[in-house]
């Protein structure tokens, strides 16, 4: 059995609910394209309070660009691939930086990728890998989305190599498109990687995304939903596994705006050794417009060494009483003894059984991943991360 | 010939308060070919016997010896005493999501049997038991035990048994929470295994409907943490007359509840 579960079911009624601190609303997050709107965190304010400051390579203090992060595109035909330069005037439309280190990515980045998926068809899978800037090196970058209306496109982006990087990411989904998106950071030991993930979703269109995130010093993951018309679908999913000393924080926000829209937010993490530490915080606000509302969020921790800390923050704001649905669950857990007891009794050795139950636990996110190889690479990532610590 | 050999064994249970003695110095010995029903009031600690036997990490043996073939059982991991020859189908099995029962099956047959079976006759093999046990194939996809019914798992765990083919089997109260005709399937699948080699069972339950389908060749009484009386088929059918009453004094039916 889970050692400390927390769970949360909310009906129908207005009210807002945050586990611990005081926390004022979501509406009144500040957003701003101005770095120096942003005072340097010090690591006390809300949205700071559980990210180690000093091992952010001061991208929250002002550290210069040393290097540019390698951007390579592999599109197939009919998607559009562009470099633009700053001021391109598609750039910043998805969503407005809402912390200090996204004002500054979005000041110092150089040149912007932009992807364009075309409407009215369904295209192979287009794949974005980005390359840190190198050991001690700073970047930033921009990365732009857009899936045109009725696209029905698979873009993953995959993150590695070394050094810091700060970027913001949007994704503009069209009336009626399908984008799915695959976000893996599989960073090597050094790096330290913020960034801010921008998605507005036109009318009736359908966003799913999927963040995976295995390897880097700290990574700090913040996406967020906007919706500009009404039956809107966001799906966010997340994979995390954290190993001694890594820190991997994810921050959604679905902001429900537009009515008859949903969301539904899924994300599971393993953590092992010592000082292994992930951060959940999900907040939903539904708005007094958002009538016709389903959401529902869910955060699941398994533990499975000493040492190891997960902290998990539903947060759920609701500012109208005519919705379909919305909940929240989050419990963090032990490794539970009676599953590896149940399954040695069959006569699985330990170690494979302790296998048998992380893979189970993550299970129903693999599930989803709909692009088959990046499935496959995460099995075998999730294997490799077991063996690691011979459990 | 399989012998599983218990000996003056104490038991004690780890919880919040600290440690409790539940079992009080138990004695029994199962041969192969041999069904022995354990009975007994709730709480008396036929369930606490048989984790201690598998290896249950919350209780503790402070003394006493578990022999199978006269290898120490109690020297062995919890999976190395199921490779033994040891199984113990639960009272309350246990969910584990996310873990389809076939790769569960195909996992433990690997482990137990020390090869992986292979895969045409292994299928063909899962499936005959499964409909023996009257069992949907459908669950072959699901999750172990998530969302099964009580008797669904308890079918599944005989299901395992059959597949496994332990030397001696410990059955905890397989027979609660089974209708009619459940009782007599997962009898007949219990019976399908004594049959099929020299093979040891200790049947424990509360109630003796079971015997009717599984018939014993010792029954025990369980009290108090140990066996407080022993005798042939005629002790279920005195227990079935007046319960327990005798042996903890007050009373309680075993026919009947
Ligand atoms: N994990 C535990 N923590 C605390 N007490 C326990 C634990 N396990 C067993 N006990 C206690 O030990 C005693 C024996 O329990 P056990 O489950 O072995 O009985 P049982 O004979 O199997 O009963 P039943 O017929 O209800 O299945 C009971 O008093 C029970 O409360
Ligand atoms: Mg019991």
């Amino acid at each position: 059995m889970a050692v400390t579960t927390d769970q949360e079911q909310h009906g129908l009624t207005a009210h807002s609910h945050g586990a611990g601190a005081p926390i004022s609303s979501r509406a009144d997050h500040f957003t701003s394209f101005d770095v120096n709107a942003f005072e340097v965190p010090g690591g006390r304010e809300e949205i700071w309070r559980f990210t180690p400051m000093k091992r952010l390579a001061n991208l929250h203090n002002g550290a210069e660009a040393t290097g540019t992060a390698n951007v390579e595109v592999n599109a197939p035909d009919g998607v559009t691939v562009e470099t633009v330069a700053r001021g391109d005037e598609r750039l910043g439309v998805a969503g407005t930086p809402g912390d200090r280190v996204a004002a500054q990515a979005w000041s110092s980045f150089t040149e912007a990728t932009v992807v364009t998926l075309p409407g009215d068809a369904k295209s192979e899978p287009t794949t974005i890998t980005v390359t840190g800037a190198g050991e001690g090196q700073v970047a930033y970058g921009h990365l732009h989305v857009h899936a045109k209306q009725f696209a029905e496109a698979v873009v993953v982006i995959d993150h590695r190599g070394s050094g810091a990087y700060a970027d913001n990411v949007e994704f503009v989904v069209g009336d009626g498109a399908h984008l799915t998106v695959v976000a893996i950071q599989d960073w090597a030991d050094d790096a330290v990687h913020v960034s801010s993930h921008h998605a507005k979703l036109g009318r009736d269109a359908s966003f799913k995304h999927t963040v995976i995130t295995l390897g880097g010093n700290v990574v700090r993951l913040t996406p967020v939903v906007t919706y500009t018309g009404r039956g809107g679908d966001a799906e966010l999913l997340g994979l995390y596994f954290a190993d001694a000393g890594q820190h991997l924080e994810h921050r959604t926000f679905i902001d429900h705006s537009a009515s008859n829209c949903r969301s539904n937010v899924v994300y599971k993490g393993a953590l092992q050794g010592e000082d292994a530490h992930t951060v959940w915080i999900g907040d939903v606000l539904i708005r007094a417009a958002a009538e016709g509302t389903e959401t529902f969020e869910l955060n699941r921790n398994l533990v499975l060494t000493d040492g190891a800390r997960a902290d998990s923050v539903p947060n759920l704001e609701i500012e109208t009483g005519e919705i379909e649905g919305a909940g929240h669950a989050s419990a963090t857990g032990r490794f539970d003894d009676e599953q590896l007891f149940y399954l040695q009794a069959r006569g699985i050795p330990e170690d494979q059984a302790r296998r048998l139950v992380v893979r189970g636990f993550f299970h129903e996110i693999l599930l989803k991943i709909a692009v088959p190889e990046v499935r496959e690479r995460l099995e075998a990532a999730i294997e490799a991360e077991l063996e690691a610590v011979g459990v | 010939m399989a012998t599983l050999e218990i000996k003056d064994l104490h038991v004690s249970v780890n919880t919040d308060e600290g440690s409790k003695e539940i079992l009080k110095g138990v004695d029994l010995t199962i041969k192969a070919g041999e069904t022995h029903a354990i009975m007994g009031p709730n709480g008396s600690g036929k369930s606490t016997l048989s984790y201690a036997i598998a290896g249950h990490p919350k209780y503790d043996v402070t003394s006493g010896t578990v022999l199978l073939d006269g290898e120490n059982v109690l020297d062995m991991t919890v999976d190395e005493r199921a490779r033994a020859g040891l199984f113990l189908a639960m009272q309350y099995p246990v969910e584990v999501p996310g873990v389809s029962m076939s790769n569960f099956l195909r996992t433990a047959a690997t482990a137990v049997r020390g090869e992986a079976p292979k895969l045409r006759h292994w299928v063909k093999e899962v499936k005959e038991a499964m409909s023996e046990l009257d069992i949907d194939p459908a669950f072959a996809e699901r999750s172990v035990n998530e969302g099964f019914s009580g008797g669904e798992k308890k079918r599944h765990e005989i299901l395992q048994l059959g597949l496994l083919k332990p030397k001696v089997a410990i059955l905890d109260e397989t027979d609660s929470g089974l209708d009619v005709d459940a009782l007599r399937v997962v009898s007949e699948g219990v019976n399908r295994y004594k049959q099929s080699g020299d093979v040891g069972v200790m049947l424990i339950t509360h109630y003796t409907r079971i015997l009717k389908y599984i018939s014993p060749d010792f029954v025990h009484v369980f009290a108090g943490g140990r066996i407080a009386e022993s005798g042939g088929p005629e002790l279920a059918d005195q227990l079935e007359a007046e319960g327990y009453v005798k042996y903890i004094g007050k009373p309680e039916a075993a026919g009947i509840a």
